[in-house]
């Protein structure tokens, strides 16, 4: 049996290509609606409802999203709500879709996120190269002030809500929640220690709640339906539908909203037309660039995020998932991660500035037939400095996730492809055909 | 052209430092790139040492410290665009190695992963071209028929004009 799409954040951006993005398109399919009965309950029972949801970040760490806001003190004014649009994870291109398609619907979710949390300015920082995003968003605001639904009365109501939009400037770390933070503080991007977490010194060391961009797209839908209702579908603990960014060697690469608990095949063929290329799937990673990989074997394995952690030692992540083909080396794909890694790290912490160096270099020499047979003992001691026992959910010495990030793919190498790095190394040569 | 710092400023009313990269871009629209002046101007703006604007700027790339003619060509050469980005990128670098007014950069995932390779001009979306189809995209740029909004492709206000409906998936 095919499985089909479940569609509720992406719903309205699907339903009108044309002008799901203007303010008359979103409204004649009913945004701002949720808006006006949210405005009706106590904040509590927004919260209350977003509990029920059971609803989990979809930015990557999906942390329960009802848990991160009741972390926010009582009587401590300002707060504020930031959300990531910050996406930059390789082979993730969901956000940027909301962003630029469905503008109304997260403008609709800071509102409501924003009367549940007593925020009155919220920001919305957007990728730097997203730039017809920016555009989208800020019209969005600027149209929906302009109608009364946000700005000093908010729908008439005495609630106030200022929307900021704040575009980054090119750099992969600022997606990372306080980094981000520093960013929008006017400093480089580099993660602050913590604690204390953004929920009590956040921006401007106020307490503050970063979302994701999907993950506050979803509070229109919850408040509609209910929150109970957003949980039916799904699989232990991973309710609700996400947005799966399917790429690389499928027929059709696209955004898929998916209730969680289908499996990878299913989405690499019932959604994503097969692998493209010689089939099976060689290897394919799941949850962005920072997870560790998963082979042919794996391809019935459940898109449910703890199983997929517990079970196999990789992460939904971003809701990425990009696809290789029987033709893909390997450690090309290893290198080119490395590359990314060390380009992008921030600098601050040793272990990660350093060793992210290190491992771009040595998988060079590997990759370009030039490898040492004790190159992949040397990865992963570089690894094991970065992230304690390799493990995943890795453990670090650094501040942030970045740096163990880095060693996913050099673990991946080393559990499921020794043999073609091997070959690399005694044979200066590549075992695949391409 | 030229840009209201007031109005860059009054979006944060908590925290000056929070308008340097705004700022950043509109001193970069005005001048052509992050001049050495144009920073210590932000700096001014906000508060801050002309060194520590300095640092914030260097830290991030799309930000330019020297002068990148009118059109910046981002290609990715990413893991999900590995089977034809590298060549595009390859490509687009010798076509335009003598253009003064072209810079290529190879730039990480621009989250259009759908439709590779992937390639942004003044960051505007292309995607699944061809390296011909390529230069003939940045041909139409360079005569008018496609739009770009300046310099860094940016208005004072640091966006795009003249996007239109152009949405990419």
């Amino acid at each position: 049996m095919t499985a089909t799409e479940t569609l509720i954040v992406t719903k309205r951006l699907r339903e009108r290509p044309d002008d799901s993005w203007t303010l008359a398109g979103a409204q004649a399919s009913g945004a701002y609606e949720s808006l006006r009965k949210a405005l009706t309950m106590e904040p509590a029972a927004i919260a209350e409802e977003v509990k029920l949801s059971q609803l989990r970040g979809r930015g990557g760490a999906g942390f329960p999203t009802a848990t991160k806001w009741s972390f926010l003190p009582a009587g401590v004014e300002p707060r504020y709500l930031v959300i990531n649009g910050d996406e930059a994870e390789p082979s993730t291109f969901k956000d940027r879709m909301l962003i630029e398609r469905d503008p109304h619907q997260l403008v609709e979710g800071i509102a409501i996120a924003s009367r549940a949390l007593g925020v009155r300015h919220a920001f919305v920082y957007v990728r730097g190269e997203f730039a017809l995003g920016a555009e989208r968003i800020r019209d969005a605001v600027a149209d929906a002030r302009a109608a009364g639904i946000v700005g000093p009365r908010v729908m008439g109501t005495d609630m106030s809500l200022e929307i900021t939009i704040h575009r980054g400037a090119g750099a992969y770390i600022c997606g990372e929640e306080t980094a981000l933070l520093e960013s929008l503080e006017g400093e480089r991007g580099m993660p602050r220690i913590r604690p204390p977490f953004p929920a009590i010194a956040g921006l401007y060391a106020k307490p503050t709640v970063v979302n994701n961009v999907e993950t506050i797209s979803t509070l229109p839908a919850i408040i509609a339906m209910g929150g109970e209702e957003y949980a039916k579908p799904g699989v232990d603990r991973s309710r609700g539908t996400r947005i799966f960014s399917l790429s690389g060697d499928v027929n059709r690469p696209g955004n898929y909203e998916l209730e969680l608990g289908l499996t990878f095949r299913q989405l690499i063929e019932d959604f994503g037309g097969g692998v493209k290329g010689p089939g099976p799937a060689k290897f394919f990673i799941p949850g962005g660039a920072s997870s560790q990989w998963l082979v042919t074997e794996h391809l019935d394995v459940p898109l449910d995020m703890d199983l997929v952690g517990r079970d196999y030692g990789v992460m939904l992540g971003s809701g990425a998932v990009m696809v290789y083909n029987q033709d893909m080396c390997p450690v090309r794909v290893a290198l080119r991660l490395a590359k990314f890694f060390a380009h992008e790290s921030c600098g601050k912490c040793t272990p990660c500035r350093e060793g992210t160096g290190w491992i771009e270099k040595v998988l060079f020499r590997v990759e370009h037939g030039q490898g040492r047979p004790t190159d992949m003992d040397l990865l992963l001691d570089v690894g094991d400095n970065i992230c304690p026992g390799l493990n995943a959910p890795f453990s670090q010495t650094t501040i942030c996730p970045l740096g163990p990030s880095a060693v996913s793919a050099v673990v991946s190498l080393h559990k499921y492809f020794a043999a073609e790095v091997e070959a690399h190394v005694k044979e200066g040569r590549c075992l695949t055909a391409a | 052209m030229s840009f209201d710092p007031e109005e860059i400023l009054a979006r944060y009313p908590d925290h000056k430092a929070s308008a340097t990269l705004p700022l950043l871009y509109a001193v970069q629209e005005r001048d052509g790139y992050c001049t050495n002046d144009g920073i210590a101007e932000v700096a001014r703006l906000v508060g801050r040492s002309a060194a520590e604007v300095y640092g914030v700027c260097s830290f991030y790339s799309m930000f330019k410290r020297t002068p990148f003619g009118r059109y910046v060509v981002s290609v990715c050469t990413s893991v999900s665009c590995l089977n034809g980005g590298p060549e595009l990128l390859e490509h687009l670098q010798h076509h335009y190695a003598d253009d003064p007014d072209v810079m290529v950069e190879e730039v990480e995932c621009l989250a259009a992963c759908d439709g590779v390779p992937v390639m942004q001009v003044n960051y505007e979306f292309h995607q699944s071209v061809t390296g011909s189809e390529a230069v003939r995209i940045v041909a139409a740029y360079k005569s008018g028929e496609l739009a770009a909004g300046g310099p860094s492709g940016q208005t004072g206000d640091g966006l795009v004009q003249d996007i239109g409906t152009r949405a990419v998936r």
